[in-house]
């Protein structure tokens, strides 16, 4: 890369000015500008990091201004949340974009870590990198899971009180624990408020978590398509202008998928229970987390024993902080991998099987399909993947990411 | 493709790609300047906040030479129910040196009620009434003092109570806003 230090931008004086006292500039440059390079070959699919990071600064934004209007107490929650849907200036507009963001959220980050499955991103050198990911979507589970309670609905309510009541499967110390986290002897006024508490903090540890995602990224540089690592010059082109105007284009489909979601059905994502006061003497017939938790509350379900259940759920998040060794494959990208491409796509058929099973009563066909998904999904860790590994015979892979990319053209193999 | 965006070196005419890039960052900052308003907008008064921006005051239970101080838009506002003397002596003073020149029948719409925001124009503390070198109000934060029609006359306030909108319902019934 050129050392651009005395041109263009930075040969303006106020910001030689301002870099000679604090690099700011430079440092900007250097993490998402023309000093970071990146592999010439990413595609569509990487654009979803950058739309997750898009969600996230949404989130805050539209959450610091609801908390102007909003009352964390469970005689006033629920009003002062109508009041902001009725009476604050463009209230209804700054709630539906927190509480749809919340999931178009989850759909980016989703489709970054199946990107990631897909094109193997959590190999080796990336396992930390993949790790901080993992370590996001906790907090932010965490951070959805509190926000739901905060309108004081009956799903808000009922909701936290199955979420926090999972605790009490633990032996001996489950009782005590969950008593600690209510404040009380029930979901109420003393565990919505350190549930508003936390859910404004975590936002700002993912932040936190965040930044460590992308130097972790920079240590290695981004994956891509082909799995295979970047070479020289060649491979590699700068991150701006190349993939921000990539991104850009990306923002404007997302802006508009989530203007759709916004404008159109902007409680079809929720549940109309939550317009309910919460009652903690009566129960919703039908009690479903939001969508995002569904294939988690489903794996919960489907094991008869309550202490099972909430072992299998949370291990099924879990598992994934030890996918870099579960997949003994030493190729990267499911291109080249003929049989884990299948397990992948078979793989993806069951999430979204349990997802939708989630969202059904937990009973007669529901109950099976939801058990069998249960058990191919650690299987598909446990056991297709280490032995996929041994006996899969990958195709042959490139030999450098400008060969695959300039294949076809004059440009003879290998010239790079 | 080639030929229309190709420039001669050293040429300045802008090319379609200029035009291009201008028109794009134009309707993004349009649209970003349009996203920011709601943002700040909710911070304005709300629907039911402005919904309580008006209240009625029943005058009869006022004897001349007494004052309530009703609650209006989360600040006080007085009412008097002036005395001749009061009256007379406001009238007398308009011609006095005042720093915000103002009739006293500029500022009432009967002679003997006085309708006038109790927040001093200085820092916005509650002047006392009765007080003072003018037989009005004087404001104890910083000594500002204001005459029997709630003008300044001494000290750092810089202008006259205001007085806020109201209307005569009947004779002993006003609606202030």
């Amino acid at each position: 890369m050129a050392d651009n230090s005395n041109s263009g931008f930075f040969a303006n004086p106020v910001v030689k000015w301002i870099e000679y006292r604090l690099p700011v500039f430079s440092t900007i440059d250097h993490m998402v500008g023309t000093q970071y390079p990146t592999p010439k070959n990413l595609n569509y699919w990487w654009n979803f990091g950058s739309l997750a990071g898009l969600c996230l600064v949404i989130q805050i934004v539209t959450g610091i201004v609801l908390v102007m209007h909003y009352t964390p107490h469970t005689s006033m929650a629920f009003d002062s949340v109508e009041h902001i849907m009725r009476d604050v200036n463009y209230g209804w507009l700054l709630r539906y974009m927190h509480a749809n963001g919340a999931s178009m959220f989850f759909i980016a980050v989703y489709i970054h870590i199946f990107r990631g499955l897909y094109y193997g991103s959590y190999k080796a050198p990336r396992e930390l990198l993949w790790f901080l990911g993992l370590i996001i979507f906790l907090l932010m589970m965490a951070t959805a899971f509190m926000g739901y309670v905060l309108p004081w609905g009956q799903m808000s309510f009922w909701g936290a009180t199955v979420i926090t009541n999972l605790f009490s499967a633990i032996p001996l110390i489950g009782e005590p624990i969950v008593t600690w986290l209510w404040g009380g002897f029930s979901v109420d006024n003393p565990t919505l408020n350190r549930f508003f508490s936390l859910h404004y903090l975590l936002p700002f540890v993912i932040v936190g978590v965040v930044l460590l995602h992308i130097l972790a990224l920079h240590q290695h540089g981004s994956n891509n398509p082909l799995g295979i690592d970047t070479k020289g010059p060649q491979d590699r082109i700068p991150f701006h202008p190349y993939y921000t105007i990539k991104d850009a284009v990306g923002v404007g489909a997302f802006l508009i998928f989530f203007s759709f979601w916004l404008f159109y059905a902007p409680n079809f994502l929720g549940h109309p229970d939550n317009y309910i006061p919460a009652n903690p003497l009566v129960t919703p017939e039908h009690i479903v987390p939001e969508w995002y938790f569904l294939p988690f509350y489903a794996i919960l379900r489907s094991v008869p024993d309550k202490l099972g259940g909430v072992l299998l759920m949370f291990g099924a998040i879990l598992i994934l902080f030890l996918l870099p060794w579960l997949d003994t494959s030493k190729v990267r990208s499911a291109k080249f991998r003929p049989i884990y491409k299948q397990l992948y796509v078979v793989f993806l058929i069951v999430c979204v099987g349990l997802t939708w099973a989630g969202g059904k009563p937990a009973e007669g066909y529901y109950l099976i399909i939801a058990r069998v998904c249960t058990v191919y999904y650690f299987a598909h860790f446990l056991v297709l993947l280490p032995l996929v590994g041994w006996f899969e015979k990958p195709l042959k892979l490139p030999a450098s990411i400008s060969e695959a990319v300039l294949k076809g053209d004059a440009a003879p193999a290998g010239k790079a | 493709m080639a030929g229309t965006a190709t420039q001669p070196a050293g040429t300045t005419e802008p090319t379609r790609r200029d035009f291009i890039v201008v028109a794009a960052g134009a309707f993004a900052a349009v649209g970003a300047a349009a996203a920011v308003w709601p943002f700040i907008h909710q911070m304005n008064p709300s629907a039911d906040v402005l919904a309580l921006s008006s209240t009625e005051v029943d005058l009869s239970q006022i004897a001349a030479g007494q004052s309530v101080t009703i609650l209006w838009r989360g600040k006080p506002v007085f009412v008097r129910h002036r005395t001749e003397a009061e009256i007379a002596q406001a009238k007398t003073d308009d011609t006095a040196v005042l720093p915000d020149p103002q009739k006293d029948a500029d500022r009432v719409k009967k002679p003997e009620w006085l309708v006038m925001m109790g927040v001093c124009t200085h820092l916005g503390c509650v002047p006392l009434g009765q007080k003072g070198d003018f037989g009005g109000w004087f404001c104890p934060c910083h000594g500002s003092h204001y005459d029997t029609s709630g003008r300044i006359r001494k000290g750092p306030a810089p202008t006259n109570l205001p007085v806020p909108e109201y209307a005569f319902l009947n004779d002993t019934r006003i609606r202030i806003g």
